[in-house]
């Protein structure tokens, strides 16, 4: 069950039926009824005197229960007046043969639900072999400033080989952090060289490098190795430990 | 390739997979020339569990086969691993899916217009459990979207492949004077 408050307005999301067809249903079957042939009047009745106990109680359901009882109370008000001329509508019988249809329908896949609620339980029963989690190399060892140097001084000299173009360059050492955060959004963690990949100056990547130092002080990521000398991963630290810089 | 030696190199398989495995990609990775032999070595594998009372069962299910454990053995996988258990579909989303099942592919209209009520909210959970897809969209006006079942779908509900679902002929219409 759902709860909402609103205004202070408690209501309890209706469950028991699925929707208006189940109620219908539900009514048919109570009252032992010909489902070709629902008295319409009297299942109207009925249905309107749920919607009012629903009302009371201060159950949410959904519009399309108003939809129902509206259908009915025409079907109803059409079958007590005498048609005087012959009207170019369906005929309340057409109504009633497509709501039994309808209904039998319904009833045919709340069986099929039955059906597969049976075969849920009997295969939860068994069980096959779990996703293997890769084994990974243990990252435990946190890198030191001189291993960052040391990283950092690698991608500094490839670049010397590479040609760099000069472009238009964002040097604000918040948008470099803002672009690190971004990068580990939804990981683990990145490798020291993707924080710099596609970077083409030196000064870019001395920027980008102070933003890591940066986060690594407000502890906001994690440089860490799994044996001294190693590549660097970056981590990011866990969410409580963010929020408290 | 010598039957006990293929026979023994699917149970390899069909045991570190955590997934069932077809027909094709097992023929593929023991360079089997046709799949046939393949299927008499996982017939035979399965009798064999059978025969000697194993623990453990080959099953055929969502277009494959896999390594699983007996149902009445449960209680027991369930002690070693508690978490395993505890998700079940409500009855708004397994009615949704049977008629997805029948009808697919099939629009959100064409599913409320059966169930009578709003229905994407259902949806959106079926899609995220992956037992529901969508397999395009309805050359009608809107182009609206078309849902189809997924292979997790008949994993979930250990069915071989979708002539397994459970009969709309067998289904009676409601009790009625």
């Amino acid at each position: 069950m759902d709860y909402e408050g609103q205004d202070m307005d408690y209501r309890i999301r209706l469950e028991v039926f699925e929707g208006p067809l189940d109620l219908l249903l539900h009514l048919v079957k109570k009252n032992e009824l010909d489902i070709f042939n629902i008295p319409i009047a009297q299942i109207t009745a009925d249905y309107l005197s749920y919607i009012k106990l629903f009302r009371k109680l201060n159950l949410d359901f959904a519009g399309e229960f108003l939809v129902i009882a509206s259908t009915l109370i025409y079907l109803k008000s059409r079958m007590l007046l005498p048609s005087v001329e012959p009207v170019e509508e369906e005929e309340p019988e057409d109504y009633q043969a497509e709501l039994a249809a309808r209904l039998i329908e319904y009833q045919k896949f709340k069986e099929v639900a039955n059906a597969f609620r049976e075969k849920e339980t009997m295969q939860r029963d068994i069980y096959g072999r779990l996703p293997i989690i890769p084994e990974e190399e243990d990252y435990s060892i946190e890198a030191t400033l001189f291993d960052l140097l040391d990283a950092f001084q690698r991608v500094a000299f490839r670049l010397e080989e590479e040609v760099r173009e000069i472009i238009q360059e964002d040097l604000r050492v918040e948008d470099r952090i803002k672009e690190i955060l971004e990068l580990l959004k939804n990981k683990r963690f990145i490798n020291f060289e993707t924080i710099f990949s596609g970077q083409s100056s030196k000064r870019l990547l001395i920027v980008t490098f102070l933003a890591l130092l940066e986060l690594i002080r407000l502890r906001v990521v994690f440089a860490r190795q799994a044996r001294p000398f190693g590549d660097i991963r970056i981590y990011k630290a866990r969410e409580e430990l963010v929020a408290r810089g | 390739m010598e039957r006990e030696k293929l026979k023994n190199i699917v149970e390899c398989l069909l045991f570190f997979s955590d997934k069932p495995l077809g027909l094709d990609k097992l023929a593929e990775i023991t360079e089997s020339e046709n799949s046939l032999e393949v299927r008499e070595a996982i017939e035979e594998l399965k009798r064999e569990y059978e025969l000697r009372n194993s623990g453990l069962q080959v099953v055929n299910i969502a277009q494959g086969y896999q390594i699983c454990t007996r149902s009445e053995f449960s209680s027991w996988v369930k002690k070693l691993h508690r978490s395993q258990t505890t998700f079940q579909l409500s009855l708004p989303a397994l009615e949704t899916l049977s008629i997805i099942a029948y009808k697919q592919p099939i629009t959100r209209g064409e599913i409320e217009k059966i169930r009578g009520v709003d229905t994407s909210w259902v949806l959106r959970k079926l899609l995220d459990k992956k037992v529901v897809k969508i397999s395009g969209r309805k050359k009608v006006p809107g182009r609206p979207i078309v849902y189809a079942t997924t292979n997790e779908f008949l994993r979930y509900f250990g069915l071989k492949d979708l002539s397994e679902i459970p009969s709309l002929d067998e289904i009676k219409p409601p009790v009625g004077g």
